[in-house]
């Protein structure tokens, strides 16, 4: 293996994809803080000098920043709950023993196949209307006033919907490591004493570990830039907009470059605060 | 034909040397076995033979001609790994034919080959058989099987027996000591067994940490282990090494007794002591007895039938001219 | 664990696994049941499920509608495009992490991995620009490039990880037998690869197939998939429930078949080997 001969072959075979990764980073990188530092409006009169850090100060002082980084954090930390708390429910669900379980599986596993625009249409008008909506015929029946959903009750709307997309995923993974776990282990646990739901704590749990951090690491990288779904339902108003949306409208709505840009580097700082955290405890649970 | 030898050949990783420069010269037709603890180097020693490290320093000649910087493929050589490297997606029958597949032997020969070397190792019936549905011997014998069709200058084997139950060892090395009979072709062998290492091999290089501590038969690293070292890693159950003022009677800081040259009396000896587990195999019994100056336990080969237990009270004379000497550096002393 | 499981639990345990399942199904059911409908049974009150006259009107109505033919070949290019791209720029790249490993290794792996965070939407404007510059606004070639460079992170390490269960000892038994490097990549190498490969294909045709930041912002009438398509019955005109419904099932069945065959190979590609 480890010949002079196959170390510089293997430099060059992975040329083409850090290559094509770097300037993918780079360069946008670049032009995005370039456009940062300056005044550009496209449609009125497109490239009016620099203008230091203003767009930055503009951009942080403007009332919608805080609101929409908590409105993020929010979305991608409620996402997560829900999805590895209900997904380690459903693993031990599934690995126990029933008729059909490959079936559940393909019932279960369905949301994630589902592209975000269809879902999150297919939520707002045929579940979440508050006339039309099965949510309201619902409501209806049990003698309550219907919700209206994604006005009233919004952003909790929407972290279900994007829940119920990303929960197969997390039960799928889950699923695959509970089944990985050696028998041996539980039933020597049983031997020694340890009941039902100590057994969970102190062995299915810490043996899920390194599968939940997979969840969290994949899923946040995904939600992160969670779009399709606020640009459907509610086009991020009713105190859904997070950054991604917010700095979405500044560059596209009102063509204002100049700050679109300035947001979109505090993105990428936020993202990589994240990102820095997560590595550290994946790379520290990945490396064995 | 596969006569092979090493000059000042080295190996480093980075910053660790793991094998410093050593020469070896291993003769044609012998079957010589690399022993050592883990991590001695002597796998690493293999597969820089083999070609699949390159050396840092030094030569390696194969049959006269300077191999140093030859491809794996082009020295002739056929290796036998620990893990059977067998291609999971070809059947047995290919997995045999692929190296005869890579050289173009015509199909009639490559046909002749394999037959001759399914029959040779009970796999004519499982020529059709994936690895997967074999058992650890039978892929064991494929993996041979791959090696033996390319009629190599020299074989090289890596742990191949780790992998399997206690009882198919014993088999499988006998099978590839006849193997080594009837070919009467050059044969590396890399053990950590001492056992495999004693009852095959013509030759053995004992390893450690990269250095080679004695070369020779078998018979001789019994009767005279070249350091302690040697001597506590070459026989079974190991030597007994005893130190202070039992070894300084000797004129010796160490000296050493295998428990076959131990002899035991009810009555009288040299030293009083009580034995403590005794363990019964039936045509032999080994003693751990508790109490000799200098060496606890002291193991004592003897006789299945002898009558004694944990607990009793026994003499013990070791035999005067079997005894091993050596000095405060851990050398043989003559 | 080997213990006779009691026939009362399993009946307990089948009877909540599949209330579960259903119920995380149901929204996909109910899309697929409303596009059978007629618009008025589609929001009749209350709600019919089953008892209805069973129509393929509106499957028509959205073919007329939309070219629908013409956002599903947009769809297919843009996603099988960008994943064969990725995949021949990955698979030379895993294998050399793979199998040729050095120190840097896992640091180039976690860095690949932690471009895929970098918000989409903070190089938006840039990437709109180069492409206007290039001319390529609003075309496949775009999105097969942007979609291969978003995904090219998850491809090389699910490829790494696949190729690192392939045994060295395999490949190094090859190089004995006298198998040049092509020999060995083509005899050993690619067949025993060819699972990992495949699941590596599905996934990302998959996560191609739905990306829904850049192929809603970057395409218009021209190449435009069935994202937008989709995206096209949020407005105002298009809200008749049976007729999104039969959109919906025709922009989600295939990828959703293709999902189903392929669901165990996914899962444990997508873990990254992390999970066993």
């Amino acid at each position: 293996m480890a010949t002079h001969h196959s170390r510089s072959a293997a430099r060059l075979m992975m040329a083409p994809a850090v290559v094509l990764l770097l300037g993918w980073m780079l360069v946008p990188l670049t032009m995005t803080l370039y456009f940062s530092f300056k005044k550009y409006l496209p449609l009125r009169g497109g490239d009016l000098g620099w203008v230091g850090f203003d767009n930055y100060v503009r951009f942080v002082s403007s009332s919608a920043f805080w609101p929409s980084v908590l409105t993020t954090l929010t979305l991608v930390g409620g996402v997560l709950l829900i999805t590895v708390v209900l997904g380690v429910v459903l693993a031990i669900l599934l690995n126990q023993p029933m008729w059909g379980q490959g079936m559940v599986r393909i019932l279960v596993i369905a949301p994630f196949f589902v592209m975000p625009t269809v879902s999150a249409l297919v939520w707002k008008n045929m579940f979440m209307d508050p006339n039309y909506g099965l949510l309201a015929h619902l409501w209806e029946f049990f003698g309550a006033q219907p919700v209206e959903w994604l006005s009233q009750a919004s952003l909790p709307s929407i972290v279900m919907i994007v829940s119920w997309q990303w929960l197969p995923f997390a039960t799928l993974i889950l699923l695959t490591a509970i089944q990985s776990l050696d028998s041996e282990q539980l039933e020597a646990a049983e031997m020694d004493g340890a009941p039902a739901h100590k057994r969970f704590a102190f062995i299915t749990l810490p043996h899920l570990g390194r599968a939940i951090t997979v969840v969290i690491l994949i899923q946040t990288i995904f939600l992160l830039s969670i779009f399709a779904e606020i640009f459907v339902t509610t086009g991020g108003a009713f105190g859904t907009k997070t950054l991604t949306y917010l700095i979405f409208q500044r560059v596209l709505e009102s063509q204002n470059v100049g700050l679109g840009s300035a947001g979109g580097v505090y993105a990428i700082i936020l993202a990589n605060i994240i990102a820095i955290f997560l590595m550290r405890i994946v790379g520290k649970n990945l490396a064995k | 034909m596969g006569h092979i030898k090493l000059s000042q050949v080295s190996k480093r990783f980075g910053e660790v040397e793991v094998i410093p420069p050593l020469d070896l010269t291993i003769a044609d037709g012998e079957f010589t076995v690399f022993v050592g603890p883990s991590g001695c180097g002597k796998s690493t020693l293999l597969r820089l033979i083999a070609g699949l490290e390159d050396v840092s320093a030094g030569h390696i000649e194969i049959d006269g001609a300077d191999t140093t910087h030859v491809p794996p493929a082009k020295r002739g050589l056929a290796m036998v790994f620990q893990s059977y490297a067998l291609y999971p997606h070809m059947s047995v029958k290919k997995n045999i034919a692929f190296p005869m597949r890579m050289a173009g032997v015509p199909l009639e020969e490559q046909e002749r080959r394999i037959s001759a070397a399914a029959e040779a190792l009970n796999l004519t019936d499982y020529l059709d058989r994936r690895p997967g549905q074999l058992s650890g011997g039978q892929r064991q014998r494929v993996a041979i099987g791959r090696a033996i069709v390319r009629e190599p200058q020299a074989f090289l084997f890596d742990e191949p027996l780790s992998n399997l139950d206690a009882a198919l060892r014993v088999g499988m090395r006998m099978e590839i000591a006849e193997l080594h009979k009837k070919l009467k072709t050059t044969m590396i062998y890399v053990t950590h067994d001492q056992v495999e290492a004693m009852t095959m091999a013509d030759k053995i290089v004992v390893l450690r940490a990269g250095v080679i501590e004695q070369v020779g038969s078998p018979l001789e690293l019994y009767h005279a282990p070249c350091n302690e070292f040697v001597a506590g890693f070459i026989g079974s159950p190991k030597m007994n090494l005893i130190k202070g003022a039992e070894a300084q009677k000797h004129g010796a800081a160490t000296i050493g007794i295998r428990p076959e040259h131990v002899d035991v009396s009810a009555s009288e000896g040299l030293w009083k002591a009580t034995v403590g587990v005794a363990e019964h195999l039936g045509s032999d019994t080994f003693l751990h007895i508790h109490g000799v100056p200098g060496c606890d336990p002291l193991t004592v080969r003897v006789d299945g039938e002898l009558p004694v237990k944990h607990g009793d009270e026994i003499f013990l004379t070791p035999q005067l001219e079997k005894l091993h000497r050596f000095d405060a550096q851990g050398l043989r002393v003559a | 664990m080997a213990r006779a499981v009691t026939q009362q639990r399993k009946i307990i345990n089948t009877t909540l696994a599949w209330g579960v399942g259903l119920l995380i199904f149901f929204p996909i059911l109910w899309t697929i049941l409303t596009s059978f409908k007629t618009e008025a049974q589609a929001i009749a009150d209350p709600p019919i499920f089953l008892g209805f006259d069973w129509t393929l009107e509106n499957y028509a109505a959205v073919m007329e509608r939309s070219n629908y033919s013409r956002f599903l070949w947009n769809s297919i290019i843009i996603a099988g495009g960008s994943t064969l791209l990725g995949i021949l720029i990955a698979v030379p790249a895993a294998w050399s992490m793979a199998f040729v490993p050095s120190k840097r290794t896992k640091d180039i792996l976690l860095w690949m991995l932690s471009t895929k965070m970098l918000p989409a939407v903070g190089v938006l404007y840039p990437i709109y620009l180069i492409c206007i510059q290039f001319g390529i606004l609003d075309s496949k070639i775009a999105l097969v490039i942007i979609l291969m460079l978003i995904n090219l992170p998850i491809i090389v390490w699910m490829l790494y990880t696949y190729f690192k269960e392939i045994p060295g000892e395999i490949l190094e038994a090859a190089r004995m037998d006298g198998a040049s490097l092509k020999e060995e990549v083509l005899y050993v190498l690619t067949p025993m690869a060819i699972p990992g490969i495949a699941s590596t294909v599905l996934l990302n045709v998959i996560l191609a197939w739905n990306e829904a930041f850049w192929t809603l912002n970057l395409t218009a009438a021209k190449a435009a998939p069935l994202t937008a398509f989709i995206a096209s019955y949020s407005s105002p005109e298009g809200l008749f429930y049976a007729k999104l419904s039969a959109a919906s099932t025709m922009a989600i069945a295939p990828i959703l078949i293709l999902g189903w065959f392929s669901q165990k190979q996914l899962v444990s590609g997508l873990t990254f080997g992390a999970v066993k």
